[in-house]
């Protein structure tokens, strides 16, 4: 059976520590830009948490919600990419092939969750910074778009390894960096096609919400509300 | 007879070898003054090429480009020279159809408007690319992976309908040059005879020639309307099919049309005004083609204004929660003093100096078309960049501020459509001349009003 990739957030977890954003630069050898370029909105993070205050002071509330490609099933960015640069995968994945790219950054204005990233420059990692690069996961050259993958990179090495062993691939063995580094366990991963997952079981959760549901992108990313906020 | 048709007697020309002898003078004298012009603009146009080379070299980030707004000044002047380029055709078009008689001496520069801005507009979506080398995976050519552009791509189509009315432009273009490239070929000798006896394809003038240029011009010109209404929606469907707050309505389409008119008929106004002062052709281009044309501006202004009176007033209405954002920062926020400036370029202005007769002079109309030029560019400006500013997510909103690559670049494009206009008056006669003296034998019978408007006619004896 197919399998279909997906995540959930638990926002009641979430402390906004950023562990996730670090790993997932670490991970995917994704450039640091320099304070310089960052301010000209040049910051590349395939995850972010996002920072809403709520209330008047001094009552104030802090509330974190980690944002990454939201793998749409339907999704704008696939359609309007000219090239097909940007498409979906057999397992449900929206991919993005950085070599078929050419840079009309179509896909990112097309995407209401603004999670798609351009590479404005060539990326230059200053040493000793560059041996810790991933040898799996390929480098972005300038002018094409890059975002969240799931960690394909890790699935396919799961599923490589499952095919070697002829068995099924166990709920929980794939994690992608940001899951596998997140103190609070916020984030799940796993098959959304397979009912006693436990990503498809916290999909079902009455706390569950897509992110700007109404835009009809059916998103694969679910969010559990805070309790507080029910 | 006026002093000018008194001169010609005593020279012993006919009006007919006079207007010969007018409109070819620019293809046969050159002063000084075109090459310093051409020096000019040739090192303006190579500033801007230079500028697009450093921008490859050192990397897209030495725009202004960011995350959101990952368009900009460079998509803005794409769909303005493209709506520049309805000045041509679509209104040379439209008039040789309904046989206006005055459209005689302005079609020609019209449709050269259409070619040249198209020229210029389709150079745009390559240069904002982030890997421009790349560009040719747009175009469907059978490659050994076997991979087509993705047609469902609003780009894919917008690349096809450019090429379709560029190519349909040029045929329009050079269809009724035919017979004047023949009269150059006939008065001149040398190298210019050879080329364009080249050019003149073997034209005679026979009446079976004649027909059937008459033909094809005629199936040319109710073929490219469709052609010309199409490309700019399709430029509209660049934005009107993402689900961008305040791109993705139906209005666009209509909307976009109506602008590029708009802004092609202010481009013509301002290319006829510099021809008519720089190549002395007071007796081909009367105030009566300016005042004309003021009219058909007045009319797109009023129109424009409806279009977006509507945009806005849905959309304020609706109060959606992101549509609401982008409308509050274009009308009072940071884009306000932009948005109130496009209002006053597009409407305010021309409305008051093309309604009023005193002022459609030649000059009202030139000031007024110079206003709309920059009203339009403001308007395609503020449809790109406050919506990716503010789309669904406030943690993501941005700003925009242009650096001077892209100004240079974008600067540079207007010296190149100046340039190539200069260079195209110099190599063609600028005003059709078969079809001028194919306007004079309409003298009195039972012609439009408009045509028995021209007063190159009391000129004849």
């Amino acid at each position: 059976m197919a399998h279909r990739w997906g995540m959930a957030v638990d926002l009641d977890r979430c402390t906004g520590c950023g562990a996730c954003v670090t790993a997932c630069h670490a991970e995917n050898n994704i450039p640091t830009v320099g304070p310089e370029q960052a301010a000209r909105g040049r910051a590349m993070h395939w995850i972010r948490v996002e920072r809403y205050w709520e209330g008047d002071f001094p009552d104030v509330r802090l509330k974190f919600r980690p944002v990454m490609c939201q793998q749409c099933d339907a999704a704008p960015c696939e359609p309007v990419c000219p090239t097909y640069a940007s498409h979906h995968t057999e397992d449900g994945l929206n991919a993005q092939v950085y070599n078929r790219c050419i840079g009309t950054r179509y896909c990112a204005n097309a995407c209401p969750y603004n999670v798609r990233f351009f590479d404005f420059f060539n990326p230059q990692w200053p040493k000793p910074l560059h041996l810790q690069l991933n040898p799996d996961v390929s480098i972005r050259e300038v002018g094409v778009m890059e975002k969240c993958t799931f960690c394909v990179q890790r699935i396919s090495a799961v599923q490589t390894q499952a095919k070697a062993d002829k068995r099924d691939i166990k709920d929980g063995e794939i994690k992608p960096a940001c899951a596998q580094a997140c103190p609070a366990k916020a984030l799940v991963f796993g098959d959304l096609n397979d009912p006693e997952s436990e990503v498809s079981r916290l999909a079902e959760s009455s706390r569950g919400s897509k992110l700007l549901e109404d835009l009809g992108t059916l998103p694969k990313v679910t969010y559990l509300a805070r309790a507080s906020d029910i | 007879m006026n002093e000018a048709a008194r001169q010609d007697v005593t020279r012993g020309l006919t009006p007919r070898e006079r207007m010969s002898d007018d409109l070819l003078r620019p293809l046969l004298q050159t002063s000084w003054r075109f090459w310093a012009t051409v020096a000019l603009l040739g090192s303006v146009v190579a500033t801007g090429l230079g500028t697009w080379a450093y921008q490859m070299y050192r990397g897209f980030g030495m725009t202004g480009i960011n995350m959101p707004v990952y368009w900009a000044f460079y998509i803005t002047t794409f769909v303005f020279w493209i709506g520049i380029s309805h000045a041509g055709t679509l209104i040379s078009a439209i008039l040789r159809l309904v046989n206006a008689g005055w459209r005689r001496p302005v079609t020609r520069c019209a449709e050269v408007i259409t070619v040249f801005a198209l020229m210029i507009g389709a150079l745009f979506p390559i240069i904002h690319l982030g890997r421009p080398w790349l560009f040719f995976w747009l175009v469907p050519y059978p490659s050994e992976r076997g991979i087509w552009p993705n047609f469902r791509s609003p780009l894919v189509w917008d690349f096809f309908a450019i090429n379709t009315y560029l190519t349909g432009s040029v045929l329009f273009l050079f269809l009724p040059m035919i017979p004047d490239f023949a009269l150059v070929r006939d008065k001149t000798t040398g190298w210019r005879h050879r080329v364009y006896g080249a050019l003149a394809l073997g034209w005679q003038g026979t009446p079976k020639q004649w027909h059937r240029l008459e033909a094809a011009m005629q199936i040319m010109a109710i073929a490219i309307i469709p052609v010309a209404v199409s490309v700019h929606t399709i430029v509209s469907f660049d934005f009107s099919m993402a689900l961008v707050p305040m791109w993705h309505s139906a209005i666009f389409g209509p909307y976009f049309v109506a602008g590029a008119i708009f802004s092609g008929i202010a481009a013509l106004i301002i290319a006829m005004a510099a021809l008519r002062r720089f190549l002395h052709l007071e007796d081909y281009l009367h105030p009566v083609h300016f005042q004309n044309l003021g009219k058909l501006l007045l009319m797109m202004s009023l129109l424009w204004a409806y279009f977006i009176f509507n945009e806005r007033l849905t959309v304020w209405y609706g109060n959606e929660p992101a549509e609401r954002e982008v409308f509050l920062v274009t009308q009072r926020g940071s884009f306000a003093p932009l948005f109130w400036t496009m209002v006053v370029c597009n409407f305010v202005i021309p409305f008051v100096i093309l309604s009023i007769k005193k002022l459609r002079t030649i000059t009202g109309c030139v000031i007024a078309s110079f206003t709309v030029v920059i009203g339009m560019w403001l308007e395609r400006f503020l449809i790109v960049v406050p919506s990716l500013g503010h789309k669904y997510l406030p943690y993501t909103w941005g700003q925009y501020r242009p650096r001077p690559v892209e100004i240079i670049i974008v600067l540079s494009t207007f010296s190149a459509m100046v340039l190539l206009y200069v260079l195209f008056s110099k190599l063609v006669p600028i005003i059709s001349i078969w079809e001028l003296k194919v306007g004079e034998h309409y003298v009195a019978d039972a012609t439009p009003r408009a045509a028995a408007e021209h007063p190159l006619l009391k000129a004849h004896p």
